[in-house]
């Protein structure tokens, strides 16, 4: 079983960097334990831990968190009928809190689209019932529709911990989304690695570096002034090392999302999250 | 509306208009050089403000400047003969200070308000607040910006 | 362009005398008019919301005059004397006068 536990500050976060990070995760601050003996980190965090206090205070009001604007938008589409079925989410799946519960935290997951059997995301998801079932469009990646119907999902698992499969018919994706995870890209010949797992804690260019979890996506994020969503992220993280980022939505995105998601799995969905 | 921020052109040019005033007038002060003052000029009808009654609250390092949290509180009887009429937020390091002019009325209560705000580097936050009777308080706080590096 | 919904937040109850705190937030870019088109290069024109007013039974009791420093999806938190029962009215405008 995963433990909630509450880190020592400073001191805690030095030893856990390997002795080499300038750690300055703050008093208390929240870590799991790893879910297995394989797992290459010795405390899961999330991303929220690294944030100062008036973001992670801006998170965790539901009131004040701009995320919620984009949640609302979602509701609205959910019951909203479209396409040539005449049909909205609702119609099939009722209310969300109940019909999604449980969907969130376990994606992403195998699933049948187009005649086949392949990784789906919740973005993909919703955009597979949309052509497939309801003969509507498909949103594009990250406008503020998909966003807000993935934030909306996603936030009814929140607080639950994340739990993805990984074995089985996931092994070979999961493998795959790992091999990105350590691949060197980009001019400046780094791996995702390379920041998350061997400098996470560290600044870099005055920004306190993360373990880069995903269990607060789709993020409310100050730099982009809005929503986003995980394969935004990636697709940034990427261009930084100068690299050629993956198209948001293609298998390869959804290979490092399953792999991530294991990384920070026991971790609590905070969806909508706030971050700077 | 009033005029309340100049480009640094127009800043430099209204300058050099209050210089000669001073020296035909043999007025003696300190002239209104940045568009900040300029504004704060403005908004007070050219009063000095004086410390106390207006609190600013905002981070000290702000992790984005894109959303900085800030909060004003003046004190105040909040009487129809005695009340904060308005408060002028500013922030003297973004390319226009301006960022907003909160209005108060009796039935405000009380004189606070917040909201989020830009900054484009580590600056100084300046609220101006304007009594009934015309008198004028200032705070100003500092604010760190470190602005987000890497990470898209 | 995605609609814009506010969210307000009003205590449903409150004696009279007592001063209440209320909260809006409304979805809006807050384009500041200094920011480029990274295709193209070209400035994106301002669109700002401008101006923001709370009125309680007809009587305007606060009002922002407001800048392109106020961040994306403008937050406002103030305070409110309530006199009588009544209702809160929020106007919030932009460059293109929409609400
Ligand atoms: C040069 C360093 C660097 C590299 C390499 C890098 N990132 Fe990041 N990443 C960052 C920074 C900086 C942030 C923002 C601060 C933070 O949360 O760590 C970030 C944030 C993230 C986040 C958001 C975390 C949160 O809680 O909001 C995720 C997810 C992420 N990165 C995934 C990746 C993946 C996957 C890769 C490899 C494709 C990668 N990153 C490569 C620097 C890097
Ligand atoms: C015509 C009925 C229908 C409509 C309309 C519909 N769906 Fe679905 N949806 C399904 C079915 C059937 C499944 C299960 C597919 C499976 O198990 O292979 C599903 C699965 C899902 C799942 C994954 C659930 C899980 O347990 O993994 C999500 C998320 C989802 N739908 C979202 C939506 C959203 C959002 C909309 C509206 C844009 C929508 N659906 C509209 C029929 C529908």
């Amino acid at each position: 079983m995963m433990k909630k536990t509450v880190g020592l500050g400073v001191a805690a976060s030095v030893v856990l960097a390997g002795g080499l990070a300038v750690a300055e995760l703050r008093e208390g601050y929240v870590y799991f334990e790893p879910s297995s003996e394989e797992h290459p980190l010795d405390e899961i965090i999330s991303g929220r831990e690294f944030r100062d206090d008036a973001t992670r205070a801006l998170q965790e009001d539901d009131f004040e968190n701009p995320g919620f604007l984009s949640l609302e938008e979602g509701e609205e589409l959910w019951s909203t009928v479209d396409g040539s079925e005449n049909k909205s989410c609702e119609s099939c799946h009722g209310d969300v809190a109940e019909g999604m519960a449980g969907v969130g935290s376990t994606y992403p997951k195998l699933m049948a689209q187009g005649g086949k059997t392949t990784l789906t995301n919740i973005e993909n998801q919703i955009n597979t019932c949309r052509t497939e079932r309801m003969g509507a469009e498909a949103y594009k990646y990250d406008k503020p529709q998909l966003t807000g119907l993935t934030v909306l999902i996603k936030n009814v698992d929140r607080g639950e911990p994340v739990n993805v499969s990984t074995e089985g018919d996931y092994e070979s994706w999961f493998k795959k989304g790992e091999e990105l995870y350590y691949t060197r890209v980009g001019q400046l010949d780094m791996s995702c690695a390379h920041c998350h797992e061997e400098h996470y804690g560290e600044y870099i260019r005055a920004d306190h570096l993360s373990q880069g979890q995903t269990n607060g996506f789709p993020t409310y994020r100050f730099k982009w002034q809005g929503m986003g969503s995980l394969h935004r992220r990636f697709s940034g993280c990427m261009k930084n090392i100068r690299g050629v980022p993956y198209a948001k939505g293609s298998d390869e995105f959804l290979a490092l999302e399953l792999y991530t998601a294991w990384r920070g799995q026991g971790l609590p969905v905070e969806t909508p999250s706030v971050r700077n | 509306m009033k005029q309340v921020q100049f480009s640094r052109r127009e800043a430099m040019v209204l300058g050099a208009g209050a210089a000669t005033v001073t020296l035909l007038g043999g007025v003696t002060g300190a002239l209104a050089a940045t568009a900040t003052d300029d504004a704060i000029n403005a908004f007070t009808g050219g009063a000095t403000p004086s410390e106390g009654k207006i609190t600013l609250g905002a981070p000290e390092i702000a992790e984005n400047g894109n959303t900085v949290p800030i909060d004003v509180s003046v004190e105040s009887a909040m009487t129809d003969d005695d009340h904060v009429e308005s408060v002028l937020v500013l922030a003297d390091g973004n390319p226009n200070p301006g960022v907003a002019t909160f209005h108060f009325t009796p039935m405000s209560g009380d004189a606070t308000a917040a909201t989020r705000i830009r900054l484009a580097s580590t600056q100084n936050v300046v609220a101006v607040a304007k009594m009934k009777d015309g008198s004028v308080y200032m705070a100003k706080r500092e604010v760190k910006v470190t602005i987000g590096g890497c990470g898209g | 362009m995605a609609k814009v919904k506010p969210r307000v937040k009003v205590p449903k109850k409150a004696a009279a005398g007592d001063i209440v705190t209320i909260k809006t937030l409304i979805s809006h870019p807050m384009e500041s008019g200094q920011r480029k088109d990274k295709k193209t290069g070209e400035l994106i024109p301002r669109k700002i919301i401008n101006s923001f007013t709370a009125e309680f039974n007809g009587a305007k009791f606060f009002s922002a005059d407001i800048d392109p420093a106020v961040s994306a999806n403008p937050y406002m938190q103030f305070s409110l004397k309530v006199p009588e029962s009544g209702e809160v009215k929020f106007t919030w405008v932009d460059d293109e006068g929409s609400v």
